[in-house]
């Protein structure tokens, strides 16, 4: 492992700078916020599935002592789906427009039909029942199964796929070599089709926003968002309202986790505001948040492997089947483009389809996609495994990819760190130890591996000297898993100060440069990359200054330990100038110091992670508990190492989840059964053994702290790594999520040839 | 909107009273943890609500002359923890009253609430129900009793008639060689739903049942007690015929639904599977005290 061991803040666990405030309650949240003639935002819902809206009377609503303001469709900037796309990073504004406001058709129950600003909340939920929906209502379909049937219902009949009307509203395919040709050299070849339910990211804070349009049309929004760019650009889209005028406040965010990387509330409130002259406020609650927002996808997958007796993967060939909800845009590239990418494989196709059907339209969640296509792919490895008799390690290690292997999504490897990652899950402590004794419960231990591709793109920071001589860092993008206490620690050794002197805030859209949203696990390598040419900048600034007063040649200035120092004896002799020093001359000096960057960032570097997961199964009552968990991962350079294990342990936590007991219900009628907590069941703290972490680090030559992106790779692994413990512990396969206690039993009490079919 | 009047008083004729003259429009509030959770929900719009918790008959523990205990309607699970001889004598119960939700729910959440919340997943209701408890109500007709097993009618319904409240719990005493225990199976931890509840009540004389009762949760419209069940081990030692026969019958008693939180299958089954457990769990600490 290459560590750099002299530095004095990059790789500490300094005190995070929004600890102080969100232990104290201190910390404001979106709708912690209020103004003075605030007014209350309320959605009317559709309650179908899937029904032709014939017309709509807002009428007797508008006539409700209170009201100030109703929208519907008619409000909202149309992007005619004629037209072609109009893209906004990912997502494509004729489906957004159509997302945040059903117009011909409702698609799924919870679709927003109008809106209503009243006095109160009360009044504002009285009034949309008031509201007249004149619905056609329409036969429906939510399963993929269902969705891809020739009668089922088109949700969007403009769609074709094969010529015909059809919910397929994507494919794409990665390939490399000829498959067919491959398989013909395995030795084993095993194909498996699984499936996935729909899960919910699970932030605890629901989404909520103020906002307030002035009579010369200056909105200001405050939001809880993943980027606060991304809602003044959609804003803007489909409101009318240009940019320039739209001042985003990005709030603290209580969870994101990708499901806050689109706008739902903020056009309505904008437009309500607009309309009643009044701030508009509005707050999802958990019911409209688990019906309306998010999930993503439920998913069906079907993975072929071959590899030859020595075990070498010769071919595989994966298609996966995604449910995009209501509108195109599932996260098929990521369980086409991640699932096989840690394996050197000659012959590969990996297909992706997107599904349209009466739920929801999904959103990002944590490496979209690829922890679909990772739990198929690496439940299949398990088999061939075992049927090649090897250690699922050390078949994984003979097939890894490392530099120069070409990916079949496109790029050839830079130094990897994917076999460090399998070499250390084996020389780990928990892959040595003994299962232990379940006492009647069974035990078992499986290892899966994961891939996500992390990213860069435009980032843009503003570092200030303050008078006192210290540091203000701007930067554009909400922090959701610590970019702040990492920006600091960078920011702090690059000036030789003490990091609690460095003070990083989050810009609003109108104070900072664009910074494209907290997604991808991007922010901390795209910000750092801004803050660290801004910081060299300022300190550039700082030499040139000492130089001016010492009278000397700035060349002949080095800046160390906060000081400006001369560069050596011959420099001449003079006492060092303390950061404070030259911010209290700079007005004399040439003024204000500071310095901004705005970048594109390139180079950003995949991750790669290996888990080993072990489990106990009380048989009797089907109940699976994972007991040990170990996440490696290639973290590049671990800038602040308490948050990237925070971030290693909030992935796997999230996959203990999905794994076992996280899904969406429906009922008969086509409605999600269990829109709360309660039913819905994520883990709660004592269902989860202590999460260990094994942080490898391979720095990113590309970045000047060698930063990679960890926020997401971590979830990959987890459901493949859990499914393969299972099995372990009960010589039983699952080929199907969520593995919750019905489930597990029914398993256990089908007939043997039955479950290992 | 609609106004909600919040009244508290000191005595039961008091409460009863304003219960009874506020008709349908109002509602009892012990702890409030179904309560305020069903209004904020909207299910639930009471104008009136009758706070019981000053009412100190109701959120008292008493031990009864012959021995037994007298537990207020409204004491919390965490002030019944705290007594000093409650959870030695009735473990089951504690531990069932003590599974309502977390730390904070606790300090709140009381058993009756919990029996009149009607829910058939209620945790500390099987436990009573196996402990051969008694319900004292008080309503505009003045006292009475019920067994507690006939206080459900269904799922989100009482027995008790209009302007009745719910005064205490009534726990028999113990021979020697009694005790009882409870078991619920969830698919977490803890935070969660009895997919099925088992509480079992059992008094052991040189290693053989000489009395038992078994309530089951979560299997059918309201808690049952399972008679069958508790005549398969009385008389027994316990042997894995008996449990096996009591197992049977108590998955012979459910009458299951399915729905988001367990299937009719999985039901059946774990009920049994609950019964063996809980009953050896019983007859390990009755005949520790021994
Ligand atoms: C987070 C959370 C977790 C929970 N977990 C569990 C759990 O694990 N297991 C479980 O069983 N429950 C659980 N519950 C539900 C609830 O906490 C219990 O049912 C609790 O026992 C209710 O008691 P309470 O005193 O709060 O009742 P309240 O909410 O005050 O009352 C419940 C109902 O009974 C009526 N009522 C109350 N007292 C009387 C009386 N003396 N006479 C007549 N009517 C009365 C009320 O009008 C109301 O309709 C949970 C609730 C929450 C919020």
């Amino acid at each position: 492992m290459n560590v750099v061991t002299n530095n004095k803040w990059i790789g500490q666990r300094t005190i995070r700078p929004d600890g102080m405030d969100k232990v104290t309650g201190r910390a404001q949240f979106a709708a912690d916020t209020t103004m003075p003639g605030m007014i209350w935002g309320k959605v009317l819902r559709s309650p179908h599935p899937h029904a032709r809206i014939k017309s709509i009377d807002t009428s007797k609503a508008e006539k409700l002592p209170g009201v100030k303001a109703v929208v519907t469709s008619k409000d909202i900037v149309d992007f005619p789906i004629e037209k072609g796309a109009v893209m906004l990073g990912i997502q494509d504004m004729r489906w957004m427009c159509r997302n945040v406001m059903a117009r011909d058709k409702a698609l799924f129950p919870g679709h927003p039909v109008a809106a209503v600003a009243a006095t109160t909340e009360a009044i504002a939920e009285e009034a949309c029942k008031l509201i007249e929906v004149d619905y056609e209502v329409l036969p429906w379909s939510i399963e993929i199964d269902d969705a891809l049937k020739p009668d089922a219902p088109v949700l969007h009949e403009f769609n074709k796929f094969d010529g015909k009307p059809s919910n397929i509203v994507g494919r794409l395919e990665h390939k490399k070599g000829d498959i067919a040709e491959g398989f013909k050299k395995a030795d084993v070849v095993i194909e498996r089709t699984f499936t996935t339910r729909p899960v919910h990211q699970g932030y605890i804070e629901p989404h909520a926003c103020l906002i307030s349009v002035a009579p010369d049309g200056k909105t200001t929004i405050w939001s809880s968002s993943q980027g606060q760019f991304m809602v003044r650009a959609m804003t803007a889209y489909l409101t009318g309202i240009p940019q320039s005028d739209i001042r985003a406040i990005p709030a603290e965010i209580g969870g994101g986790f990708g499901g806050k990387t689109i706008v739902y509330l903020e056009p309505l409130a904008t437009l309500l505001a607009k309309k009643s002259g009044r701030p508009v406020k509005m707050v999802m609650t958990r019911e409209e948040v688990m019906r309306a927002t998010g999930p993503t996808s439920g998913s069906k997958s079907t993975v072929t492997i071959g590899a030859t007796k020595d075990g070498k993967i010769v071919a595989a060939h994966g298609t996966f089947y995604l449910q995009a909800g209501a509108f195109p845009g599932s996260p098929i590239r990521g369980a086409a483009g991640c699932s096989f990418t840690p394996y050197d494989i000659p012959n590969l196709l990996s297909e992706g389809y997107d599904v349209c059907s009466n739920r929801s339209k999904v959103a990002a969640y944590r490496a979209p996609g690829a922890p679909i296509g990772a739990y198929a792919v690496e439940c299949v490895l398990d088999e061939v495994a075992e049927a090649l008799k090897m250690d699922p390690l050390d078949f994984r290690l003979k097939n890894a990819a490392k530099e120069g292997t070409k990916a079949a999504h496109g790029p050839v490897f830079p130094r990897i760190g994917y076999i460090e990652t399998v070499e250390a899950a084996k020389a780990s402590p928990h892959y040595a130890a003994p299962l232990g004794d379940g006492h009647g419960k069974l035990r078992g231990r499986g290892v899966a591996s994961g891939f996500w591709f992390n990213a860069g793109g435009e980032s843009s920071a503003q570092v200030n000297i303050t008078e006192d001589g210290n540091v203000v860092v701007t930067t554009g993008h909400p922090d959701i898993g610590g970019s702040r206490a990492g920006i600091a620690n960078i920011c702090a050794e690059l000036l030789g100060i003490d990091y609690r002197r460095v003070s990083v805030i989050i810009g609003d859209t109108q104070t900072v440069g664009f910074s494209n949203l907290t997604g991808g696990s991007r922010v901390l390598f795209a910000s750092s990359m801004v803050v660290t040419q801004s910081t060299e900048k300022i300190i550039q600034t700082l030499r040139e200054r000492a130089a001016k007063i010492w009278e000397i040649d700035p060349e002949a200035v080095k800046w160390e330990n906060g000081a400006a120092h001369p560069a050596s004896p011959n420099a001449g002799q003079f006492e060092p100038l303390t950061l404070e020093e030259l911010a209290e001359k700079a007005p004399a000096m040439g003024g204000p110091i500071g310095a901004g960057v705005q970048l594109n960032t390139q180079g950003a570097d995949g991750g790669f992670g290996t888990h080993v997961c072990d489990v106990e199964v009380d048989v009797d009552l089907g109940i699976a508990r994972v007991i040990r968990y170990t996440a490696v991962q290639d973290v590049g350079r671990a800038i602040h190492p308490g948050y990237v294990e925070g971030q290693l342990q909030g992935g796997v936590a999230q996959g203990i989840g999905w794994a076992l007991n996280e899904e969406y219900i429906y009922t008969k009628e086509g409605k999600v059964d269990n829109p709360g907590f309660l039913d819905y069941r994520m883990p709660v703290c004592s269902d989860l053994p202590m999460i260990d972490c094994i942080m490898v680090e391979i720095p990113n030559p590309k970045h000047p702290q060698g930063v990679k992106g960890v926020g997401e790779v971590p979830l990959v692994p987890v459901m493949a790594a859990v499914a393969n413990a299972i099995y372990n512990a009960l010589g039983k396969r699952f080929y199907a999520l969520p593995m919750s206690p019905p489930k597990v039993l029914e398993v256990l009490e089908a007939p043997t040839q039955q479950a290992a079919e | 909107m609609t106004e909600l009047r919040y009244l508290a008083p000191d005595t039961l004729d008091e409460a009863v009273g304003a219960f009874a003259k506020a008709g349908s429009a109002a509602r009892i509030l012990a702890g409030g943890t179904d309560l305020l959770v069903q209004m904020r929900s909207g299910v639930l719009k009471p104008g009136v609500i009758v706070d019981i918790k000053k009412i100190p008959e109701v959120t008292a523990i008493e031990q009864t002359a012959d021995g037994g205990f007298r537990v207020g309607a409204a004491v919390s699970g965490m002030a019944l923890a705290e007594h000093e001889t409650f959870g030695k004598v009735w473990p089951g119960v504690l531990e069932a009253v003590n599974l309502i939700g977390s730390k904070q729910v606790q300090g709140r959440a009381s058993a009756g609430g919990n029996l009149c919340n009607g829910s058939p997943a209620g945790d500390s209701v099987p436990a009573m129900v196996a402990a051969g408890a008694i319900v004292t109500v008080q309503g505009p007709d003045g006292r009475r009793e019920m067994k507690v097993e006939d206080v459900p009618a269904g799922p989100g319904r009482t027995n008790l008639k209009p302007g009745e409240i719910l005064v205490s719990f009534t726990l028999p005493p113990r021979p020697p060689g009694s005790s009882d225990a409870y078991l619920r199976m969830i698919p977490r931890t803890e935070m969660d739903i009895a997919v099925v509840g088992c509480g079992v009540s059992l008094t052991m004389k040189d290693g053989i049942v000489t009395a038992a009762r078994i309530g089951l949760g979560a299997v059918a419209p309201t808690v049952l007690l399972v008679e069958d069940a508790a005549n398969a081990l009385i008389g027994s030692k316990l042997d894995d015929a008996a449990l096996a026969k009591a197992a049977a019958a108590c998955s012979a008693a459910c009458r299951p639904i399915d729905d988001k939180r367990g299937t009719i299958a999985y039901r059946v089954k774990v009920a049994g599977v609950l019964l063996k457990r809980t009953a050896a769990i019983a007859a390990q600490r009755a005949t520790q005290k021994n």
